[in-house]
């Protein structure tokens, strides 16, 4: 039996990893990537807390969350690919049309 | 005869009303005849009501008459109605306004004819019809009030007729701001009633006065009662309130005869004498009444003794009339105050229109040392004004020594202990006012012919022309529409004259509605506001004898008769007496003629130090710093707010998750921490 905790560090350190590199990394896909990895760190400890309350709620909610996040997937790629087309880059520093 | 139905009595102030909508809205594209019919119709019907309603009155024997139109105003413990009430009171009151309104809108149709503005006028005129049938009918103190203020902004908009001349737009805001204070006495004794009696209505709060003999004298009686005479002062012009109506003459000629003489100013005498039940329970606020009365009239008519200009002296004069019937009403006699406002209605009317007949014949000039050699220039005018002079000046058997006597017999009958005091004011003004009055007439009539000469010496000399010239831009000043007359003096036209004639058999015979018994009459006045006043205090029984009265009205008559020797030695026998008499007594002629200085002590004294306070203080510091500067930094920090926000929209999705991740972090750690903050366990 592997105690709670351990999922639930495991969870905030992919969490953290996923910030760092959402702050860090330039490349609009490697952000994406970082995006799916804090995604999927909050769907671990859904799992962890359903499994140790015994309850599914938490269960279901992480299908929802993977639902929603191929939908943001499908939706965020076709953006990158529209942005790479008429601007020929993926970095995000030369991405700044909507800026003031 | 079929009685009048209650409810139309409406139809007295809506008929003006609606006169006034019409001028005021079409006026400006309907011919001129269009709009004196229109004024003269709405103005003529509501007379006719009135003399149909007081007719069917004393057939049926009735003594009031009321129509109420439902609530105005009604929440919990306080209720004012839209009512209105028609006693015997009233019905005098309604006569002279609808009465004398009615002949002095004849008379301006003439005295207007071309004038700019035709129509403005005439609807202002209508305006002021409405408010002040709305004063004298109104059934309780707020709608009475609604009169009140409604006549003001009448006589404001009047006054200041010509309102491209400065001092007729000062003197518009002068009456209406000196008015307000009057006002603001009136507000606060309303308040003052609902607080004690819950109620604004004459009927409820009189009954209830009525019911409690052990009020004679309370404080609270007397302190409303003060307060309403500081309304009445205001705007019946008395002391020390007076000063707006000598200034209210930059208004044209016939506002000046019906709003400053005949009705509005009277305003104030009718609202003591519909109060007096009030009044009659409180001996002090009466005594305040009475000296104020005394004391306007005979200060009043001592700066009208040396006035120049012919509408001042009336002015002035008008204010100690006013003085006189205020004076009655403080000695109990309110009656003998309705009745002098009935006749001085008719004469002072009278005086100031023949005065626009002068004026209008002099092309303008309004001053009694241009003045003179009238009498046979202008016939009409001159024998109708002598009669306006004759009655004021209390000559028998004109009306203004009825009334006049009246007043100083019930003065010095009264039980007030400074009766005799203010017999002696009373008389020694009335002594005045003969000679002032006498002054004038033969100044204006009398003598060479000023004008005629100065027109002679224009035509014939260019030497003289400086000195006429002067004079011609003087004349042009004063009232635009009347510079056209180029020739010498002449007769005003019928339509001006019909309305003086009418005037003068009224002052000649209105008298002897309230002529005495010792001289064949029966009071009928008095006893025709008999119901009116008898509830309240009488004043002392008639218990003095026929002799006393008689004596007094001699004394009275001789003192008027002195007044005319006086007047016609100084100005019609030996001219230069006068200048010498002035010479000599340079101070108190210097007093007189600047009026006794109050409007410099007004202006330096209260008007000043109020302009340096709200400029220096209020304008500077609270306007300009507290105001201005709140506004200012309000806008100034949403600015620097906005400026560093502004500072945040980088463009950069990196800074954009950085801040995210601050506050999401700052999220948690105030979940985490924060609870040990403000929950003390």
């Amino acid at each position: 039996m592997v105690p709670t905790s351990y999922y639930l560090i495991l969870a905030a350190m992919l969490f953290s990893i996923g910030i760092a590199a959402f702050l860090i990394k330039r490349n609009v896909i490697t952000i994406f990537i970082s995006i799916e990895l804090m995604l999927n760190a909050v769907n671990l400890t859904f799992v962890a807390f359903a499994h140790m309350w015994h309850q599914v709620s938490g269960q279901i909610f992480v299908f929802f969350v993977m639902v929603v996040a191929a939908a943001e997937a499908a939706v965020g790629l076709a953006i990158i690919i529209s942005i790479f087309r008429t601007r020929q880059t993926l970095n995000v520093d030369e991405i700044d049309l909507m800026k003031l | 005869m079929s009685p009048m139905p209650a409810s139309y009595l409406w139809l007295i102030p809506l008929l003006p009303f609606a006169g006034f909508l019409i001028n005021g809205t079409l006026g400006r594209r309907l011919p001129r005849a269009a709009v004196s019919a229109v004024a003269l119709l709405f103005t003529a019907a509501p007379a006719a009501l009135v003399a149909w309603l007081c007719a069917t009155m004393r057939a049926a024997g009735e003594l009031t008459m009321s129509s109420n139109a439902g609530p105005w105003i009604q929440v919990t413990g306080f209720q004012a109605d839209f009512a209105f009430t028609v006693d015997h009171l009233t019905l005098v009151m309604l006569g002279v306004v609808t009465g004398v309104g009615f002949i002095i809108h004849i008379y301006s149709v003439g005295y207007m004819a071309e004038e700019e503005g035709y129509w403005r006028f005439f609807a202002y005129l209508n305006l002021f019809m409405f408010f002040m049938s709305v004063l004298v009918l109104a059934e309780s103190f707020l709608l009475l009030f609604v009169g009140w203020e409604g006549v003001g902004l009448a006589s404001y908009l009047l006054i200041g007729f010509y309102f491209r001349k400065t001092s007729a737009a000062n003197a518009g805001k002068k009456a209406f701001i000196v008015n307000r204070i009057g006002d603001f006495g009136f507000l606060l004794a309303m308040f003052l009633l609902v607080a004690h009696f819950g109620s604004l209505n004459f009927t409820q709060i009189f009954a209830t006065v009525g019911q409690h003999p052990e009020w004679q004298g309370a404080r609270f009686l007397t302190a409303i009662a003060l307060l309403l005479v500081l309304g009445a002062a205001g705007k019946s012009a008395q002391i020390p309130l007076y000063v707006w109506l000598p200034d209210a003459m930059e208004g044209p000629t016939p506002v000046s005869a019906l709003i400053h003489a005949a009705t509005m100013v009277t305003a104030g005498i009718y609202m003591v004498a519909r109060c007096h039940t009030l009044f009659d329970r409180s001996p002090l606020a009466l005594a305040v009444v009475a000296c104020i009365g005394a004391a306007t009239a005979i200060f009043a008519a001592s700066i009208g003794m040396v006035q120049h200009d012919i509408k001042r002296v009336l002015a002035y004069s008008t204010v100690s009339q006013l003085g006189y019937m205020f004076m009655a009403c403080g000695v109990g006699a309110y009656a003998a105050g309705i009745f002098h406002l009935l006749t001085h209605a008719f004469f002072k009317a009278l005086l100031f229109l023949a005065a626009g007949s002068v004026i209008h014949a002099l092309g303008g000039e309004q001053d009694l040392r241009r003045m003179g050699g009238l009498r046979t220039r202008t016939p009409i005018t001159f024998w109708t004004m002598s009669a306006g002079v004759f009655a004021i000046a209390g000559i028998p058997p004109f009306a203004g020594f009825f009334s006049k006597d009246e007043i100083l017999y019930r003065t010095f009958t009264s039980p007030s202990p400074l009766h005799i005091v203010l017999w002696m004011v009373g008389l020694i003004t009335a002594g005045m006012t003969s000679f002032y009055m006498f002054r004038l007439w033969f100044k204006t009539f009398f003598g060479p012919a000023y004008f005629d000469e100065q027109r002679n010496l224009h035509d014939h000399g260019a030497a003289m022309y400086l000195q006429s010239g002067t004079h011609a831009v003087m004349v042009a000043d004063h009232d635009e529409g009347h510079a056209a007359h180029e020739r010498g003096a002449h007769e005003s036209p019928w339509i001006m004259l019909f309305p003086l004639i009418i005037l003068a058999i009224l002052s000649v015979v209105g008298g002897f509605v309230g002529a005495p018994s010792f001289l064949f009459g029966h009071d009928e006045i008095g006893r025709f506001l008999d119901p009116v006043f008898a509830s309240g205090a009488a004043p002392a029984a008639a218990s003095a004898s026929h002799g006393l009265e008689a004596l007094l009205a001699a004394i009275s008559v001789l003192i008027a008769a002195l007044g005319y020797y006086i007047a016609y030695v100084f100005y019609y026998k030996k001219p230069e007496m006068a200048a010498a008499l002035a010479d000599r007594h340079k101070a108190a002629y210097a007093l007189l003629s600047h009026k006794y200085w109050v409007d410099e002590f007004y202006s330096n004294f209260l008007v000043l130090p109020l302009l340096m306070f709200t400029r220096g203080i209020l304008e500077l510091i609270f306007e300009r710093g507290v105001v201005n500067g709140s506004a200012r930094a309000a806008g100034m920090g949403t600015r620097g707010f906005a400026w560093f926000a502004r500072k945040q929209i980088s463009g950069n999705i990196r800074s954009y998750a950085g801040w995210l991740a601050i506050g999401a972090a700052a999220v948690l750690a105030v979940m985490i921490f924060g609870r040990s903050l403000w929950v003390r366990s």
